[in-house]
């Protein structure tokens, strides 16, 4: 492997100041630091500096959206089987059909959201930064299947420029980025984002078998009453109609499970958001009037995006709450906002996009309270001392 | 006795070469060294030239601001280089010892002495620098009466020396008069922090006059603005004093004696070092002598202090002013394939994202790589864990780098040091810069506030 070292040193003088491949200095860079830890040591402060660093904390994201993305591939197959009317597909077939339907989304997921970065980080002189390796992963899984390829272009791109870039890039931004994504998707193009013929492989071409359903089962309910619900087991294991990465629960549990583990996602955000859920969901049933606010409100957690968008999209930790505190209230409130949107808006069963969407502009405004309970306890000192 | 206060926060980085329990017989050193940046924000003006004669104790230079504040040689010789960076700026004053002669400031017992007489002493003596101020973890101010004084008389930085060992070691018994003289400063306590174990040192357990206290818990805890904030916290316009508990007996020996001697016990530390032992040495003194075929195989750093605050000196480079252990560290300038994707068996990290946090392995080899590259702030949760203080860091850091005077009062800057946030600095997997932050923004607040 020290042949391409050596090969990298050899080609690093073309891409610094004033070498022939100058503008492209942010790309090799972003490629020789993903090959190599760069030897690079401290120079001031601590002599000692951990191992963990970007790469690592948004490639332990990336491991943990594979179950959703695993199963979600198989989704496609089988729900493109139930919709056709296929019965002679193995699992594998299932599978492969829906990974290679799958694959051109997050190829130019990648092309294009990378592409921006790697512009971004040119004209900044920065490093490239690790963030998109994340977000591209997740806007293929919260779209529908069949979105053309074209508009998911536009839609990372804006989600890149508007939404992150001209903030300040990485770490910066006030929306998640991904959802972002989906939410200029979902009001510029609502044709291709709603309704019960986008969840499925095929269906917008026409054809399926005749009273096929593809809605979802929030559309579902919406449409047909809470009667027409698919099973809870259904809704947990995922052999539902819904965005690609969204509809198994176990899937994203288990990475919920890698996030906590290694620290890199927020316990307090996913739980205050689960109870507040459940907690707003009770008060429905026990309240509310109307069939929609009848759903068992435990339902709500294996419904939709809810799971995912708790366990992936809450948890950005540039756009959620970032004291510790804060992330309680955060994560309750997106919880709660996550039901009221379901149940009193005939509109949209998008509840968890907008939701988390609303919070992320709410996040700075809790942190502000937070913290400033703190200083209001230093200055307290002043005046009693 | 004490009440025990128990930090969950902090972490202890678990680095090989702890220092064995054996005092060597003292190394004799010719060079002698008082480096500047060992006083943040020192504007000082020289009193000596090369080639000027000094004696133990005689005047090198002062405080631009405060003249009454003046720093001393540590030995008697021949003032031989005066070391300046860019632009001239003042790096170092080098002495070449020779003879033994010292200045006699003459004996007292500082019950008998005044206020005034106490300050004057530590003053013309040039002992005065050890006494350090919070706000701004700067050398104290004279004409200020502290609101109490505060000494940590345990260490919990990586490889730190036993303060036990130490202190049973150290040459007579001036501990209590050094307690005296600092209680004629203030008009409140002098407090002394232990580790939850207590001390086995008579001479500490027999102080008169001081208030102890008990802390459990991994490092920081024993940083003395961590307990210092768990004790009684600076407010704003609040003044508090800490001295190094080395230096209480210095300054001790200073009224016992009449002698400006700062002598003291050190950990010789670190993977990079083969004799890893204490030594008996003065500040300022080379430690060629410590290192002398001693040092491991590779490029090796040698850091006066420890690794998360230490300073970086040559192998003939002058041990610090406040240090208490000389650490060496490999140097890591090496590219690792695919380093950010490894399992990380061997890899000590604060992250349960590296197998190493499920192994009972007790230490671990470290070098100074960086482990990455400069990102903005993206994780949020975690400083704080290792921050055993009621402040946000990032909001107080992003404070700082917005140049926010009032908000970074408000959130807490008097009562921090950059030694405070060194963990936080460690752990960042967006690799900022947090001591070098702190610091600049402790330099914008003693800008604003003269």
């Amino acid at each position: 492997m020290n042949f391409l070292l050596k090969k990298m040193k050899k080609m690093e003088p073309l891409f610094e100041k004033g070498g022939r491949l100058e503008k492209l200095r942010s790309v090799y860079d972003g490629f020789a630091t993903f090959l190599y830890v760069p030897d690079k040591v401290t120079t001031k402060g601590s002599h000692i500096r951990d191992y963990m660093d970007m790469k690592r904390t948004m490639i332990i994201v990336v491991i943990a959206l594979m179950p959703a993305l695993l199963f979600g591939s198989y989704n496609i197959g089988l729900q493109h089987t139930r919709a056709f009317g296929i019965i002679d597909w193995t699992l594998m077939n299932m599978f492969w059909f829906g990974l290679l339907k799958l694959l051109p989304l997050i190829i130019v997921s990648y092309v294009v959201g990378l592409g921006i970065e790697f512009i971004a980080a040119q004209i900044r002189g920065h490093e490239i930064n690790e963030g998109y390796l994340v977000t591209g992963m997740l806007i293929p899984l919260i779209m529908p299947i069949d979105v053309p390829l074209w508009m998911l272009a536009v839609s990372v791109a804006f989600a890149v420029i508007i939404g992150k870039e001209i903030f300040g890039g990485t770490g910066m931004n006030i929306l998640n980025p991904a959802l972002t994504a989906r939410a200029f998707l979902f009001f510029s193009y609502p044709g291709w984002m709603t309704g019960d013929k986008v969840w499925i492989e095929g269906l917008m071409n026409g054809g399926g078998i005749d009273a096929f359903s593809g809605a979802t089962p929030l559309a579902v309910a919406k449409l047909d009453g809470i009667g027409h619900l698919p099973s809870a087991m259904d809704m947990f294991i995922g052999t539902i109609p819904g965005s690609v990465g969204e509809t198994s629960v176990i899937a994203i549990l288990i990475g919920a499970l890698i996030l906590l583990v290694t620290g890199v996602g927020s316990w307090r955000i996913m739980l205050s958001m689960t109870l507040g859920a459940l907690g707003m969901g009770l008060l429905l049933n026990v309240a509310g009037t109307g069939e929609y606010t009848q759903i068992p409100a435990y339902y709500h957690l294996i419904m939709g995006g809810f799971a995912f968008g708790m366990v992936f999209m809450a948890t950005d930790p540039v756009t959620a709450a970032q004291t510790n505190t804060g992330k309680f209230i955060y994560g309750a409130l997106t919880g709660i906002m996550v039901v009221i949107i379901r149940v009193f808006n005939p509109a949209y069963p998008e509840g968890t996009m907008l939701a988390i969407l609303l919070m992320n502009v709410f996040a700075p405004l809790i942190d502000h309270y937070v913290v400033n309970a703190n200083i209001k306890r230093r200055l307290k000192r002043v005046r009693t001392a | 006795m004490s009440t025990l206060i128990r930090l969950r926060k902090g972490l202890n980085i678990r680095l090989t070469g702890r220092a064995e329990k054996i005092l060597l017989p003292e190394t004799p050193v010719t060079r002698f060294g008082i480096r500047f940046a060992d006083f943040p924000g020192l504007v000082a003006r020289l009193e000596v030239k090369e080639g000027t004669e000094v004696r133990a104790g005689s005047v090198l230079f002062h405080d631009k601001s405060f003249p009454e504040i003046k720093f001393v040689s540590p030995v008697s010789g021949v003032v031989r280089e005066i070391i300046r960076g860019e632009k001239r700026v003042l790096t170092e004053v080098v002495i070449d010892q020779e003879g033994k002669e010292k200045i006699d400031f003459g004996t007292a017992d500082p019950l008998t002495l005044t206020r005034e007489e106490v300050t004057a002493r530590l003053l013309s003596s040039g002992m005065w620098p050890v006494l350090r101020q919070r706000p701004y973890h700067i050398v104290a101010r004279p004409g200020v009466v502290p609101r109490a004084v505060f000494i940590s008389a345990f260490d919990t930085a990586p490889l730190a020396p036993d303060m036990d060992f130490v202190m049973s070691n150290i040459h007579g018994n001036h501990l209590q008069t050094g307690i005296n003289a600092l209680l004629r400063l203030t008009d409140g306590k002098v407090h002394m922090s232990l580790d939850a174990e207590g001390t086995r040192v008579a001479e500490i357990r027999n102080l008169k006059d001081v208030e102890f206290h008990r802390f459990a818990g991994p490092h920081p805890a024993g940083n003395v603005g961590v307990q210092i904030h768990h004790i009684e916290p600076v407010s704003k316009g609040e003044v508090v004093w800490t001295v190094d508990l080395q230096d209480v007996v210095a300054i001790g020996r200073l009224f016992d004696t009449g002698y400006h001697d700062r002598e003291r016990v050190i950990a010789l530390t670190g993977p990079g070092i083969m004799n890893r032992k204490y030594h008996r040495i003065r500040p300022g003194a080379s430690v060629s002598g410590l290192l002398k075929s001693n040092l491991g195989e590779g490029r090796q750093r040698i850091i006066s202090g420890n690794v998360l605050t230490g300073k970086i000196i040559s192998p003939e480079g002058s041990f610090g002013f406040y240090d208490n252990m000389v650490t060496v560290l490999p140097e890591g300038d090496y590219h690792e394939l695919f380093g950010w994707a490894t399992p990380g068996l061997k890899k000590f990290s604060y992250w349960r994202a590296f197998v190493s946090k499920m192994l009972p392995r007790k230490e671990y080899a470290m070098d100074t790589n960086f482990h990455g590259g400069h990102r903005a702030f993206v994780i949020t949760g975690h400083y704080e864990n290792v921050l055993p203080m009621d402040i946000y860091p990032v909001h107080l850091l992003k404070a700082i780098m917005a140049g926010d005077i009032e908000l970074m009062e408000n959130l807490g800057i008097y009562e921090v040091a950059e030694e405070d946030f060194a963990l936080c600095e460690y752990i960042d997997p967006s690799k900022t810069e947090i001591q070098e932050i702190i610091r600049s923004g402790i330099n914008m607040m003693i800008k604003e506030m003269n």
